[in-house]
């Protein structure tokens, strides 16, 4: 007999968005072309409403006898992905509109790569993590190419496919592994049971394979190609909601189908955060294309919100989500940023187009320069407080030399986030860019804004992550 | 405790402004295309500045001199046990009010002289201006490090944008060095707070923090005042920043951010770690004795009259990390008293250097002389403060540091020999400097057209005369004010 209430408590959003889908397919099926210009409000009306009922079932459920189960603390990545996947989704119709790419199959992949968000999110059991990653990662392939047209797009694509198809055969291989070892492959027994080396090794194949999913280094070869190649609009979902989900679904299956071999896998993503650290920020010193240097920055920053991971659910659970939803919301800016350089021959992605922007547009000079001093995590903007809870997490929990590396990468992180704004202040304006869609622009200011009101308010949303978290130990 | 919050009101103030003046940019959405807009608004900006200090005044007015400990505090929670929490003692009331008149001074000085971009220009002032003044009356310690780090942002585009030719690579030192310093102080703070479960400095004055603890928590946060004070031999990112910055810039930056140094030192080192306090003494001393001899040596072979006197600054802040550390009471207010007079001196000379630049368009000392014959005025102001920095009885600058020097002696009498030394180059370089710009002959051509100082010119310098005059002979003006302050900052160290 099915509990029909748990089930919606546990995977509602997702039934709602495989739902919408599927009409949306038929709806494409009927009305053809027609349907592509509506077909972006529908996406994100149904990310919306998947949002909502995320939030009326806040406090979640088990369903289908434990393989999902939702808490506060997927609850709380899921929100953050719908919200960035419907925002990313409207900034980026009048992009595909411009380049004769508009189709209704864009926000019908956008639809099911957030479904595939949910499922990972909301699984509980190594079947549907994998056939959520699996979901999202198709979803994500025919995205990155979707420009079919352009070889970069292509390019992009493919190599996110071959890299991507990669991981997750490493990825299927640790929990065979683990179901070998333990005989089950459900996040609780996993966690009681005996393993021995057989699950430490099948344990350190699916660090591998989550590492690839949320680009951290040395999984992280793919992320500056599919960045600077991939359609902007697509580049703008990628970096944010399924990083968040990613992230969060990493520490969630460390934390709770992991937590007896806490000093294994603490040290292994300890590894992987210092590496991701050091050549994320010394990647983006280099860079002279935004995309690119972007691709570089968000490896630096999963190396951050993995030392939050390595600390622990009880010290890193909180920053973790207070850290990535600040790089979420400052990344929709700055992608904002990226859509908005289009001038008479097309888009323009090299830094030194920002030439003398304030001269051009000083409120969008203002707004980009607030979104990079978040980023960068310096004080006025939340993403300063995001790195100082992830500080603290990494105090509390005793991993110092992954704190002197977090200030290391730091400044000079500092050295390339500064050059995009002394671009903009200092250098002799360059060409007036073509006038920004109102959605692209609204996009910039709201996030710009968020970051300050974040900032200053964070008191109620730091506690409201902390509540989220505190469900995941006892 | 007022019901109004006025420190809030003069913290924001400035800020307000800047967020209507570029909401009326964007409403108009008007290109500055020539300078009549762009001193619009620079007028507004100045509107603001003075109401920030006629608001500041208000504050002055509803201290209590008499009361002890930290006055008109205002406190509501941010996030965790972190606190917005604002207040103020005598020491950081001076300190602001420096502020508040050195902002209008410089807003002043740069009509005519900046010609570009003024809106934005303004913008980044108030900006800043609010920054400053948070830094001071900020009573939490990440309170304190985010008003104390996001100054930097402002100052950095100030020199970036309307800087001189080297723009670029002195805004990126300036920025780089106070960053990499500051760092360290975000990590003690972080400890700190984990430590004691507060960040409220009032709490943490009088929690005692262990020896070996201490030792590394000022460590820290010497870093971060050290480079900002800045003390040899960190302070090689002063004299270009200086040089590059617009002439109202270095007003800012000598008048006022320099202080934020000396004010951690004694809002924080002091009485926060008193054992490693004094466990640095006698580096601090040697530090500061070699600053002062050798910025000042430094100073005498300048070519170039704004690096002169940027060096002339790294050699005056030595005598404030000399009277901070001598324990002493009478060092400590000297210290005080001489950021307040520095603050004053230093900015009236860069006020000066601006009036010869706006005509001349160069630094050279050599490009100068004989400019007493068609500027008879502005010699005698620039005498005036040649004098005080040199710090001739009767001007703020001799009270400042006869009482540094006073109180370095009764710690060390070696360390008050050195400091001595440098007081006599400083003459020497204060002297060379007007005689080869003011006295002689003119020599260079182009000067035989040059303007005597204008009514705007004197308008910025004639406060900072008043200023610099007064505290010269009643300085008991600053020291009823700053006494409580001083031994506060010395009780965990002097077993008060």
């Amino acid at each position: 007999m099915l509990d029909f209430e748990a089930m919606i408590a546990a995977i509602g959003p997702e039934m709602l968005l495989a739902l919408a889908g599927l009409v949306g397919v038929l709806l494409g099926a009927v009305f053809g072309d027609r349907f592509n210009s509506i077909s972006f409000k529908f996406g994100a009306l149904s990310l919306i409403a998947a949002l909502v009922i995320v939030l009326m079932n806040w406090s979640g459920g088990e369903a289908f006898d434990g393989l999902v189960k939702s808490s506060p603390f997927v609850n709380f990545a899921k929100v953050v992905s719908f919200g960035a996947g419907a925002v990313t989704l409207l900034m980026g119709e009048n992009f595909l509109k411009r380049h004769e790419t508009i189709r209704y199959e864009y926000p019908l992949l956008v639809i099911f790569a957030s479904m595939g968000i949910g499922i990972i999110l909301s699984a509980s059991n190594f079947m549907t993590l994998y056939m959520g990653i699996e979901t999202l990662s198709l979803s994500s392939y025919v995205l990155a190419s979707f420009h079919r047209d352009s070889m970069r797009s292509a390019e992009a694509g493919l190599k996110y496919f071959v890299l991507g198809a990669l991981a997750s055969g490493i990825l299927l291989y640790g929990i065979s592994l683990v179901y070998g070892f333990t005989g089950s492959t459900s996040y609780e027994m996993v966690a009681e049971a005996e393993g021995g080396i057989g699950l430490l090794f099948g344990m350190v194949l699916m660090i591998s394979g989550m590492a690839f999913k949320v680009s951290a280094a040395p999984m992280h070869v793919w992320t500056p190609d599919v960045y600077e190649g991939a359609p902007s609009p697509v580049v703008a979902f990628f970096a944010t909601a399924p990083k968040m989900a990613s992230m969060v679904v990493f520490a969630n299956l460390m934390f709770t189908a992991f937590p007896t071999a806490f000093e294994d896998w603490q040290m292994i993503i300890a590894i992987i955060a210092t590496l991701s650290m050091l050549i994320g920020a010394f990647g983006a010193l280099i860079q002279t294309n935004l995309k690119r240097l972007l691709g570089y920055s968000s490896i630096a920053n999963m190396g951050y919100a993995l030392i939050a991971v390595a600390a622990g659910a009880e010290y890193g659970a909180a920053a973790l989500l207070v850290f990535m939803t600040s790089y979420v919301i400052a990344s929709i800016g700055l992608f904002g940023g990226v859509l908005a350089m289009r001038r008479e021959g097309g888009m323009v992605e090299s830094i030194d187009e920002l030439a003398g922007l304030v001269r051009r547009r000083t409120g969008l000079a203002i707004a980009l320069t607030v979104l990079v001093i978040s980023v960068a995590g310096f004080p006025l903007a939340v993403g300063f407080l995001g790195k100082l809870l992830v500080f603290e997490a990494g105090w509390n929990a005793g991993l110092l030399p992954l704190l002197i590396v977090l200030v290391i990468s730091s400044v000079l992180a500092f050295g390339y986030y500064l050059r995009i704004i002394l671009i903009m202040w200092v250098r002799e304006p360059a060409e007036r860019f073509q006038p920004v869609d109102a959605m692209v622009t609204t996009a910039i200011y709201a996030s710009a804004i968020a970051c300050i009101a974040l900032f200053i308010f964070v008191g109620p949303f730091a506690d409201w992550a902390s509540s989220a978290a505190a469900g995941l130990y006892r | 405790m007022g019901d109004f919050p006025i420190l809030t009101a003069v913290t924001f103030l400035p800020l307000a402004g800047a967020v209507l003046i570029m909401l009326v940019r964007a409403m108009t959405g008007s290109q500055e295309t020539d300078v009549a807009t762009g001193n619009k608004a620079l007028t507004a900006g100045l509107i603001f500045s003075v109401a920030t200090f006629l608001a500041s005044l208000v504050m002055l007015a509803s201290f209590d001199m008499e009361a002890e400990g930290y006055q008109l505090v205002e406190e509501i929670g941010w996030f965790a046990n972190i606190q917005y929490k604002l207040g103020i003692d005598g020491m950081s009331l001076l300190l602001i009010l420096l502020t508040t008149l050195l902002t209008p001074l410089s807003l002043i000085a740069s009509y005519g002289s900046v010609k570009t971009r003024l809106t934005e220009y303004t913008i980044a002032f108030l900006v800043l201006e609010t920054f400053m003044i948070g830094v001071f009356c900020a009573m939490d310690l990440v309170l304190f490090y985010v008003f104390f780090e996001a100054g930097l942002i402002p100052m950095f585009i100030i020199i970036g944008v309307w800087g001189g030719a080297d723009r670029i690579y002195a805004s990126f030192k300036f920025f780089l060095y106070t960053l990499l310093g500051s760092l360290f102080m975000l990590a003690a703070v972080v400890f700190m707070y984990l430590q004691a479960g507060t960040s409220d400095i009032m709490q943490l004055e009088t929690f005692a923090f262990a020896p070996e603890v201490q030792t590394w928590l000022w460590l820290a946060f010497f870093a971060s005042f050290a480079v900002k004070l800045p003390m040899w031999p960190v302070h090689t990112w002063l004299p270009d920043a200086h040089v590059q910055a617009p002439t109202a810039g270095s007003v800012i930056l000598a008048g006022v951010l320099l202080k934020m140094g000396g004010y951690g030192f004694l809002r924080f080192s002091l009485p926060m770690f008193p054992d490693a306090s004094q466990f640095f003494q006698p580096m601090m001393f040697a530090l500061s004795v070699i600053a002062i001899v050798y910025a000042s040596l430094v100073a005498w072979r300048q070519t170039d009259m704004k690096k002169l006197i940027a060096y002339s600054s790294v050699a005056h802040m030595g005598f404030v990390t000399l009277g901070i550390f001598s324990f002493t009471e009478v060092g400590v207010q000297g210290a005080i008293f001489q950021m307040i007079s520095h603050g004053l001196i230093s900015g009236a000379l860069f006020l000066i250097v601006g009036v010869v630049y706006d005509r001349m368009h160069t630094r050279e000392i050599a490009a100068y002389g004989g400019l007493v014959h068609k500027m008879p005025i502005y010699a005698a102001i620039f005498m005036l403060f040649s004098m005080a920095n040199v710090g001739l009885p009767g001007t703020s600058g001799f009270v400042g540091e006869i009482l540094t020097m006073t109180g370095a002696f009764l710690a060390s009498s070696w360390a008050a020999a050195g400091a001595a030394l440098g007081v006599i180059f400083s003459a020497v370089y204060m002297l060379t400097l007007y005689r080869r710009t003011v006295f002689g002959q003119i020599t260079n051509p182009a000067l035989e057209g040059i303007q005597d100082i204008s009514v705007k010119e004197l308008i910025t310098l004639i406060p900072l005369v008043i200023g610099t005059l007064l505290l010269g002979v009643a300085p008991n003006l600053v020291f009823d004010v700053t006494r409580e302050s001083s031994l506060r900052a010395l009780q965990m160290i002097t077993g008060g």
